[in-house]
């Protein structure tokens, strides 16, 4: 069954991608709009094919501390939710990142604040990016646009969870969870062996064999010398992060006037809206952070240089914004355009900003 | 006979566990952590399963656990120790996973973690230690503190119209029928101490057959939280403790002798 | 006749003086080092009556910090004499 086209939702896509790029276990807790991800994985049974683990917890809290249970005996495990839930996650998400942890962890987000909406949204940006946790750390972010991304980022999160062992992200939206796609699945490849998570894992905790000390996974540390040395330690690894984890897809910038920058189903949405302004003459090309964190600054600032204008689309109130701003530092003039309440906008409603807001039409 | 003729190795009958290390413990004198730390070590090593063990520690007064057994261990946030085992178990099944919590961590902020993993039978073993006292924060009033009972947060005595009821988190345990195993014992004695050892033995058999999930409860004392000494501790335990936290097994489906 | 003759080592700097040894002891052989501190500054015990020993290990069981070593011997009583 490999590489043939297949007809899914971005959610059941996470579930089957899961299960082929090896996955050892699953731990959630149902939500709208991302319940049919256990609820495909519950139907599958990859318990009796691949051994995979798939439990439904009692609580997001519960989930991703199993997550951290699971990924700390160095499996690949991860857990998904939705914008609330998500928020419940957070303080797990900051004990990974101190403990090193590479839990993966999907968001399909939803409307805020509070209970919301089960309309989409793009409004968890900064909870992801700046993390929702306490302290100085920060979560490696991919945000897929389509339903193939969504099955391409699992095997990538895990990868790149486990290289840098950090907690990885995929941010989703209700949009690209619900809607169905053409999806060419991974192959399946076969869960780590137990001599591949000691070689890959030296830090597991997975038992104390007689040739090497106890390995213990704790985020804490009372003595603020070592604490400043882990800290220290942390920050040299999201620079490395920086500086080689960058993703980003750019669709006609070289003669673009105008930039668009969005991401996820903003940035699918933003096509259309090139597409209608090239059709009336306006040079509009599309910049695609892929990495939300690391967020792709030195290639946007590139890119940017001598445009006219940038138009940031998001759904949500003004996020992703901050960090262009920061990334073009006022050398172009950047807007924003968001719609709220879980509104997705429409194409033509993206090109009226940018016509309003920056060819000041 | 001098001394020095009965101290040699072969007339050796009793020393401190090698998995437990030459860490000095931080516990407070006479607190009863430190005798179940021993017996969790005495027993890995009684069942040869050092290699093959991995424990998650709480925050609380133990939150230091994994300095002094050498062992795997993770640490999990308060309340989560559960969640944690549940994963690592499921994972690696053919390990002795436990974990070791304080009747705050356990029995307060960690109660739906705890009453989840035992209802589904996870086979993982619940080491409780219940003194009826947060410890590490300096001695403020837990769920199971007794009614009348003094702590930096009722100074004036645990009053139910205030505070609530004792939480008998082990009674309700022993109700689940994930769990195979439910005992409540004490270290405050040679003898408590070696029915305490036979309990934590059980829990941690039936765990490793895949009986489902066992708790064990020790009721402890706090010297520094109650103001006693650890012999007065010992005794107020005694006369009071008891009696809301009745000792012996209160659930046992294993068929373990 | 043969009688148990015990003996214990305790690990002074990891004693705490919580003196629950001296308690369990029923012969009376271990209680606290009077006016001498550890080097944490804890008070700790020692074996004051030595001879009392029979190395039931009481002392050993019940310390939090595992801080005794019990040594045991089977001895015929003549050999005392």
């Amino acid at each position: 069954m490999n590489n043939e086209v297949t007809l899914l939702k971005g959610n059941e896509a996470i579930a089957y991608a899961a299960i082929r790029c090896g996955a050892d276990a699953f731990f959630g807790y149902p939500i709208t709009p991302q319940s049919e991800i256990i609820e495909t994985l519950s139907l599958l049974k990859p318990w009796e094919t691949t051994g995979m683990v798939v439990v439904q917890a009692e609580s997001e809290v519960a989930s991703i501390n199993m997550v951290y249970g699971g990924a700390g005996a160095g499996k690949r495990v991860f857990t998904t939710s939705s914008s609330p839930g998500v928020a419940l996650m957070q303080e797990g998400i900051s004990f990974m990142a101190g403990s090193e942890i590479p839990g993966v962890i999907v968001n399909v987000q939803r409307g805020g604040p509070g209970l919301g909406t089960i309309q989409p949204s793009q409004s968890d940006y900064f909870q992801a990016t700046r993390g929702g946790g306490n302290g100085d750390y920060n979560v490696i972010v991919l945000a897929p646009n389509s339903v193939q991304e969504m099955a391409d980022f699992m095997d990538l999160a895990f990868t790149l969870a486990f290289r840098y062992r950090n907690p990885a992200m995929i941010l989703s939206d209700g949009v690209i969870g619900q809607m169905m796609e053409k999806v060419v699945l991974p192959e399946q490849k076969p869960r780590r062996t137990e001599e591949q998570i000691r070689k890959e894992c030296p830090w597991a905790t997975i038992g104390r064999t007689k040739d090497r000390q106890p390995n213990i996974l704790t985020s804490l540390e009372l003595k603020p010398e070592i604490m400043e040395a882990r800290n220290i330690h942390l920050q040299e690894k999201y620079a490395t992060i920086r500086e080689k984890e960058v993703r980003y897809e750019t669709i006609n910038c070289e003669d673009a006037d105008y930039l668009i920058v969005a991401f996820g189903s903003a940035a699918r949405i933003s096509e259309k809206s090139m597409e209608i302004a090239r059709g009336k003459g306006e040079k509009v090309g599309l910049f695609r952070p892929i990495t939300l964190w690391p967020f792709p600054e030195r290639q946007l600032a590139e890119i940017a240089k001598g445009k006219k204008g940038i138009l940031v689309a998001e759904i949500n109130a003004g996020q992703m914004v901050e960090d262009v701003r920061l990334a073009i530092n006022g050398a172009v003039p950047v807007e924003h355009f968001g719609r709220l309440g879980g509104i997705v906008p429409d194409p033509q409603e993206i090109v009226e900003a940018l016509e309003t807001k920056m060819m000041r039409k | 006979m001098t001394e020095n003729d009965i101290i040699s190795p072969e007339n050796l009958v009793y020393k401190k566990p090698e998995l437990m290390n030459d860490t000095p413990m931080h516990y407070c004198p006479g607190c009863s952590h430190g005798v179940v730390h021993k017996l969790i070590a005495e027993i890995i090593e009684e069942m040869g399963m050092e290699e093959k063990t991995v424990g998650v520690s709480p925050v609380g007064c133990a939150v230091f656990a994994y300095r002094y057994l050498d062992i795997d261990w993770q640490e999990a946030a308060h309340g989560r120790a559960p969640a944690l085992a549940t994963a690592i178990k499921r994972l690696w099944p053919d390990r002795l996973v436990f974990t070791y919590q304080g009747d705050g961590d356990l029995a307060c902020i960690g109660t739906a973690e705890t009453i989840h993993a035992l209802n589904r039978g996870e086979h993982i073993a619940i080491i409780f230690i219940n003194n009826a006292i947060y410890g590490m924060t300096g001695g403020q009033m837990a769920p199971t503190t007794l009614i009348g009972q003094k702590t930096s947060t009722c100074p004036y005595g645990r009053d139910p119209e205030l505070h609530g009821y004792p939480l008998n988190i082990t009674e309700i345990a022993s109700t689940l029928r994930g769990t195979c195993y439910v005992s409540r014992q004490s270290v405050d004695t040679v003898g408590s101490i070696l029915k305490a050892k036979k309990a934590i033995r059980k829990a941690f058999e039936a765990s490793m057959k895949g009986l489902g999930s066992s708790l064990v409860e020790i009721v402890s004392t706090c010297n520094s939280g109650w103001k006693l000494s650890p012999a007065e501790a010992n005794e107020w335990m005694r006369e009071k403790m008891f009696k809301e936290y009745v000792k012996g097994d209160l659930k046992d489906t294993t068929n373990l002798k | 006749m043969s009688t148990n003759r015990g003996a214990i080592v305790v690990d002074k700097d990891r004693c705490k003086g919580c003196a629950l040894c001296v308690l369990a002891c029923s012969k009376g052989v271990i209680s606290l080092a009077v006016r001498k501190v550890n080097v944490h500054g804890y008070p700790y015990v020692e074996p004051m009556n030595p001879d009392n020993c029979i190395g039931c290990a009481s002392c050993a069981i019940v310390c939090p910090d595992g801080c005794i070593e019990v040594y045991r011997k089977i001895i015929d009583k003549e050999d005392e004499q």
